[in-house]
């Protein structure tokens, strides 16, 4: 571990409170190395794995995501903090496996075909992993036949789709229309999200729910799945 | 410049930052505040942008003020025309797009704009998936090229030129011009 420079204070001269309240900050400024030792020194103090990701890293980057959503930080500082927030994770990521912690739902995810942005669509699989999910992420350019052969194979709770174009959004309601045609949509909670989109896109093309950002996302995928769960036990 | 070219004394010009560019969930406002600035000066107004990433916000915005807009999803789309933007998109889903505008104004609203200026690792997160710059002039100056050149070297991307001209913008408002007193905002 790097020690203090001149003009730097030592993360380990705070106490956890304190702590908690820097990495937050260290997050908010994009500041990787800073955040990894933060992760570091949570876990030398014996906090859980599962600890350090709620109460640091998910904290940090939800306050990210106010922010961003509030027009206060911009696309650039958002990268910069999932960045950081990644950083953290992969030191969790082994250790939270060796707890044998089962995942809290299981997400199928991809931007879709013609479409070959993924900011979002990587922000949504981080904060979605980061509550618990486990996220099979499909990447870029998806055609329906990618879409369902990952369906059959993850058998996941939900599928989330992700467009930045006006020109390859429509695209998701092919997906929507041929697990439809093929007796699948209901198998399925299908999330929708992309700059372009709104709510009523969303409605109009048969998905389950719209995601306006990535916390959006965690919510309504926890609140859906909790509700599907609460009525196959009726 | 097409309003000169053309000699279209009814038409003025007005502006919206480019910044918005970067900021599509503006857009709508944006252009809504300088419709209700300048309506009362004339008869009509047309606005030279396309959806712009603003999913159907800025063609409710127009609805409500009663003004138009070309169609289209961006204006790469108006100048190559719909027939032809979809074949490169189809050829190639990578393609990042460049108008004689965003090349000259490249610096400030892709680099500074995408803060790649103060972090140029973030470079790879904007750009990683793309495989091509295709550059849609309209009346590009001699160097414009090469310009462009420099942009897809900088980007690791491979450029295409393809000199479009204003396509459908120039002529939806040449159709404009016969009308008496009107105002347009290019985007």
């Amino acid at each position: 571990m790097a020690e203090a420079t001149e003009g730097e204070f030592d993360l380990r001269s705070l106490d956890e409170a304190e702590l908690i309240e820097q990495v937050h900050d260290d997050m908010y400024n994009g500041l990787k190395a800073e955040v990894e030792q933060a992760t570091h020194i949570f876990l030398e103090r014996g906090w859980k794995p599962d600890k350090v990701l709620n109460d640091a890293l998910v904290e940090g980057m939800r306050i990210v995501g106010v922010d961003f959503r509030d027009g206060i930080l911009f696309v650039p500082e958002v990268l910069l903090a999932a960045n950081a927030m990644k950083g953290g994770m992969a030191i969790l990521r082994p250790l939270l496996a060796e707890t044998g912690a089962q995942p809290i739902g299981k997400i199928v995810i991809g931007t879709v075909k013609g479409d070959i942005h993924d900011i979002g669509k990587n922000l949504v699989g981080m904060m979605m992993e980061g509550a618990g999910f486990e996220v099979i992420d499909l990447g870029i350019n998806n055609p329906v036949e990618k879409y369902l052969a990952a369906l059959e194979e993850h058998k996941p709770d939900f599928l989330g789709m992700s467009a930045l174009l006006t020109t390859t959004m429509p695209y998701m309601k092919v997906v929507i229309d041929t697990l439809k045609e093929k007796s699948l949509r209901d198998k399925y909670i299908v999330l929708v999200g992309g700059a372009p989109l709104n709510e009523e896109f969303g409605k109009a093309i048969g998905a389950d729910a719209y995601c306006r950002d990535a916390a959006i996302a965690v919510e309504t995928a926890k609140r859906l799945l909790a509700e599907r769960r609460a009525a196959h036990a009726h | 410049m097409l309003r000169e070219a053309n000699g279209w004394s009814t038409l003025d010009v007005v502006c919206l930052p480019p910044e918005l560019h970067n900021r599509p969930e503006r857009i709508a406002d944006a252009v809504r505040g300088k419709i209700r600035e300048h309506r009362d000066g004339y008869d009509s107004i047309f606005v030279a942008y396309g959806d712009c990433g603003t999913g159907g916000a800025l063609d409710a915005v127009l609805a409500e003020e009663g003004a138009e807009r070309i169609p289209g999803a961006h204006c790469y789309e108006f100048f190559a025309g719909p027939a032809t933007f979809a074949a490169l998109a189809e050829a190639e889903p990578g393609t990042f797009y460049l108008t004689d505008f965003l090349l000259r104004h490249f610096e400030r609203l892709v680099i500074e704009g995408l803060g790649i200026d103060r972090h140029p690792e973030l470079k790879d997160a904007y750009f990683g998936n793309y495989r091509r710059l295709v550059y849609l002039a309209q009346a590009p100056k001699p160097d414009a090229e090469a310009a462009a050149r420099a942009v897809a070297d900088r980007l690791g991307l491979e450029l295409v030129v393809r000199q479009t001209g204003y396509g459908d913008l120039g002529s939806r408002l040449r159709s404009f011009a016969e009308r008496p007193l009107m105002r347009a905002w290019p985007a």
